[in-house]
Formats: C-alpha cells, structure tokens, sequence
C-alpha cells in the first residue's frame, strides 16, 4: 500500500543499512523511503534499533554495509555536520553556558549567517514556540517543557530538510505531553519539513505520524498508516506491540488477530457468526472504558472492552460472572506470520 | 543546642584547631617584635620590611613564581590533552595502560623522578650542549609531575559531561574543533583552571625534584627557605609563610568561584 514512495517525492532512501556492535546486529539490512513533508515514527521497544537508525540519519553512526541517500544524496559517509539534517536530543542537549538565544543561533553562527539575520530568525523562531520573552534565559532557568522547545526551535532554525526526533516528549509529564504532541504536528505542518521520530509510545506514534514502522531486533516488521498498522497487521509481533490483540489459532492453521473493542460482552448468547462462553477473570475500570479478562475453553483468556457510555454503575459486569463473546467475520485480521 | 550537636562542634572545632592552629600561629607571629620565633614581645612590621629587603630571598620568590607560571600552563595543555584522550578517544589496545602511564608520576617517588631527569638532563647537555640547568630544566620537570594531576581532573569532569551536548553542536555544522572550542572547553575549563591552579601549587613548593635539576646557579623559594632554616629560623620565614598561605588560599576560592559560577 503505502510502504513505498515513488522517485524525487523521496527524502530519506535507505537500502541494505546495517550497523553492528560487536556481535550484536543493531540494525539488519534495513530498506526505508520516508516521502517530503511525511511525519515519519519509527517504533519499537529498547534495543530494536530504532535509536541507532536514526543516529546513523543524523550521522553519528557510520553503518557497516548499505547506502543512505537523503534528498538524492548520498550521504552514507558524510560527517553529522556537512548533512542537511537536523536532530532534537532526548536530553534536549541545551548548551548551558548559552542563553536562550544563543542556543538557538548556534547552527546559524556556525553557517556564517550574519548577526542581523541570526537576531531576526532566532526571534521568528522563538516566537513561533511561544518562548520571546524567554531569549536571555540560561536553560537552567526554564521549565522542562520550556527546554523541550528550545530544543525544538534550535533544531528547527536552520530548516534541515529533515528533522529528527529522539523521543521529544519522554521527559515530559503526560499532560503537557499531550498538548505538545498537537503543537508539534502544528508546527510539522505549518513549515512543510519532514520530521522523523523515535519513540517506544505507541499511543504517540498512532498519533502524530503519518506512517510508522514498527522495528523489531534490529529489522521492520512492517510499515504503513496508523490505521493500517492497527487495523491490518501484519505479524503476531506486531499485531502484539500496538494495542491488545486476541491472537486466535486458527482451524485450519495459521493465526488472527482480534482487537479488544471488536468483540461484543454480553450475558446472552449474541446473534454474531463467532460466539464463545467464558467466565470473567479480572475487570479493569480505565474511566472511558473497562477492559474484561474472560476465560474462555477454546481460546483461553481473551481481553474485551466495552466503552463506558452511561455513568450510572461502575463496570457492567463482574468478576466470576459467566459471558458470552461474540464478533463478526470480518473483525479479526489473518496474520502472515 | 543538644548534646549530640555539641560534640559534633566540638569535634569540628578539634579538627580545624589541629589543620590551621599552626598557621594562624605562623601568620601571628610575622607580626612578632621579638627575633625569637617562639617569644612574643609585641606588634611590629619590622620583619615584613626586612623580607622584602631581603635581595637572596626576592630573587628565589620571582624565580619560583615564573617556573610556577610556566609549568602549570604547559602542564594545564598537556594534561588538557591526556585527560581528553583518555575521557574520548575509543578503546584502542593499550589504552589501559596509557592511562597509567599518565597518573604514574603522581605515585611515583619523587627521589626516581628527579634522578631520571637529572640523567635526562646530564645526557642531552653532553650530546647537545644544553640545556643548562636551571630555570628550564626546572620547569620542564615540574611540568612533568603536574601533567597527571591536571589531567585526571579534566579526566573525572569529562567523564559526567552529557555526550549528546557535542554531538548537538556537531549536528548543528560545527566541526570536531570548533565543537571542542565552543562548546567542551568552555564547559570544562573550571576543571582546567583548578588543575592549572594545583600544578601551581605543586611547583611553587617543591623541594625534592627541584634539587635534582635545579643547576648550581638557581635557587628556587623552597631551596633557599630550606637553607635558611638549616642556619635558624628568622622571623622573615614567619613573613614569607604568611605570603604564601595569602596566595594559595585566593588560589582556592578563585578556584571554588569558577566552579560556582560554571554550576549557575
């Protein structure tokens, strides 16, 4: 579907990329083509290589076999400060010794860009991230979402032609987590760059990206739209890491994956093709929704979840209360692998 | 105040009595009128006048000083150098033992140090005609000996220095160079400074090393305070010891004040 992208729209092509460390295969053989103006996340748990694929992006990793093109170039070997490439450090990396202002206009200096030009753009850019009254601010003095902003802006000021993101709201509390995710697809938008991110939050990824690939020991174990991802995954790892999935043994061989809310809860046998009984194990009340633990004979524990319409009682149904589950034909996705 | 506080005082007090008594003693007895270091007698600046008329004693003090300058700067580059290779270069072969290496002057006795280099010294004016011994061969080895302090210093503060700061000044189109200079020296350079400020110190009193190399011609601070003493003690010491205490000390809190200040 969308896994590749045509020609000249490419940005990123990555072919073969593969970085070991000693014995261990960081990254294996990694084919990618991230389009101009995409909101790319690679996804995965600690030590899938997510980090290392995007450090070797940013070129502080030289990988050991395949070529690495971006905007048509091959930049296999070119060093972190020739690539026109920017990256947000998860630590956010603010120089302390410099004000605000001064971390901003770092890359600017660098480049030789004069100091009136410097002073106009790092204002622009402050301004856009809601921090001009902050410029003479020593990063010790800023808030930790203030920080990440400064991040964001010094990153963002010399407008690389591909932002890299090394998962830019871990540190932040979930609130404000939240609200930056909105502020950053703005900004993604609004300036027409293309942003790649790391994050092991799948909710995250979901999301803000327009694609994703979920990467698994060192490979990517698929890439599509959230949507297609969620909805159509591809293997029991992946179907596995996003969200809760049933996965079902089939009859005649083979596996499917059955999402929580595709399953309808009640205590009569429903009208649906598939129907099994169970017994119900563990409740678990999230607000919005509960999500039941059923043990079922042929499937073994299945998790449901019903959505939490009405605010009269707490969960509808309690544990040890026996069930019947039920889905139809077409809500569980047959896995490849 | 409660019993267990009192005596954690009073064992402070204890303590700082044992560190500094004998210097406050020192400092208050260059004031002393009387020849006789132990004896007080009353106020009088007259051993201050008579130190810095002292022409023997002067000569040894600015020679002292200047070996001081130049050896803590050439230590503080060459240790800035060793503790950055040691803090950043990638594992080689050996590179334990380099580290050694560079921290073994600092165990290493200081009678093997200074015959080795008067060796060093007595072969290279035989096969070259220099240099001669004195305010060269003196700084040279005291420099030696500095290198190891300054560079576990640079070492230990590179050591907690978040990676990711140069590679974002990298990332940002500055080369390895103009990462180190705009961004890891100006991070580091309280830790270069106070170990500029401890191979200062270490020159300005050393005695065994210098001996060795020191030539018949040169007579550092230390040396003609040690033969003076040999005669007996003067007041002037008293003097000079207050002097120096006065040096080190704004030597700490300069130092402490850059550490500070670099914090905030």
């Amino acid at each position: 579907m969308s896994s590749t992208v045509t020609g000249d729209k490419a940005i990123v092509r990555i072919e073969g990329l593969t970085r070991r460390f000693g014995p261990i295969v960081a990254v294996d053989r990694v084919d990618l083509e991230i389009a101009r103006g995409e909101l790319f996340a690679l996804l995965g748990g600690s030590g899938c290589g997510k980090t290392t694929l995007l450090r070797m992006l940013a070129g502080f990793e030289t990988p050991d076999e395949g070529r690495l093109f971006i905007d048509g170039q091959d930049m296999t070997d070119v060093p972190p400060y020739r690539r026109p490439v920017n990256m947000m450090f998860q630590s956010y990396a603010l120089f302390p010794h410099m004000d605000v202002a001064a971390n901003v206009g770092y890359g600017l200096r660098r480049d030789g860009v004069k100091a009136a030009e410097i002073a106009d753009r790092v204002a622009e850019i402050l301004a856009l991230v809601h921090l001009q009254d902050h410029a003479r601010r020593k990063p010790s003095q800023l808030s930790g979402g203030q920080r990440q902003r400064v991040a964001l802006a010094r990153a963002l000021v010399k407008r690389p032609k591909l932002l890299l993101l090394d998962e830019p709201l871990a540190a932040l509390d979930r609130k404000l987590r939240e609200s930056t995710r909105f502020e950053m697809v703005r900004l993604q938008e609004q300036l027409g760059l293309t942003f790649v991110m790391v994050t092991h939050d799948q909710e995250e990824a979901m999301s803000m990206a327009t694609r994703l690939a979920v990467m698994n020991a060192g490979r990517i174990a698929q890439i599509g739209t959230p949507h297609e991802v969620y909805e159509h995954p591809a293997s029991r790892f992946v179907a596995d890491f996003i969200g809760i999935a049933n996965i079902i043994g089939l009859d005649g061989g083979g596996w499917m994956a059955l999402r929580p809310e595709k399953i309808a809860l009640s205590a009569e046998r429903p009208a649906l093709p598939r129907t099994v009984a169970g017994r119900i194990v563990d409740v678990a009340y999230e607000g919005d929704r509960s999500l039941y633990h059923v043990e079922t004979d042929a499937h073994g524990t299945m998790t449901v979840s019903t959505t939490n319409i009405s605010r009269s009682a707490g969960a509808a149904f309690a544990r040890g209360q026996s069930v019947w589950l039920g889905w139809s034909d077409e809500a569980g996705q047959r896995l490849e692998a | 105040m409660s019993g267990r506080a009192r005596f954690a005082f009073g064992m402070l007090a204890f303590g700082y009595a044992f560190l500094y008594l004998p210097i406050a003693l020192v400092i208050v007895y260059s004031f002393n009128e009387s020849r006789l270091v132990t004896v007080w007698s009353g106020f009088s600046l007259k051993w201050w006048h008579a130190l810095f008329a002292n022409e023997a004693m002067l000569e040894a003090a600015w020679l002292s000083l200047r070996i001081a300058l130049v050896s803590a700067t050439g230590a503080a580059l060459l240790g800035l150098a060793a503790g950055y290779a040691l803090a950043r270069a990638p594992r080689f072969p050996g590179r334990t033992l380099f580290g050694s290496l560079v921290v073994a002057p600092m165990v290493m006795p200081e009678v093997v140090m200074g015959i080795s280099m008067l060796l060093l010294f007595v072969g290279s004016e035989r096969l070259f005609g220099g240099p001669d011994r004195g305010f060269l061969t003196i700084a040279v080895a005291h420099t030696t000996f500095s290198i190891a302090f300054v560079a576990i210093v640079v070492q230990a503060r590179l050591a907690d220095f978040d990676r990711a700061l140069e590679e974002a000044a990298m990332d940002l189109g500055a080369t390895p160079w103009v990462t180190f200079r705009t961004v890891t020296l100006p991070l580091i350079a309280p830790a270069v400074a106070s170990g500029w400020l401890l191979a200062f110190t270490l020159s300005l009193d050393d005695l065994i090393l210098t001996q060795f190399v020191a030539g018949a011609q040169s007579q550092t601070l230390p040396m003609r305070v040690y033969s003076s003493v040999r005669l007996g003690v003067d007041p002037q010491i008293n003097v000079l010891a207050t002097l120096v205490v006065t040096v080190a000390a704004c030597a700490l809190i300069l130092s402490g004040w850059l550490t500070r200040r670099q914090r905030g």
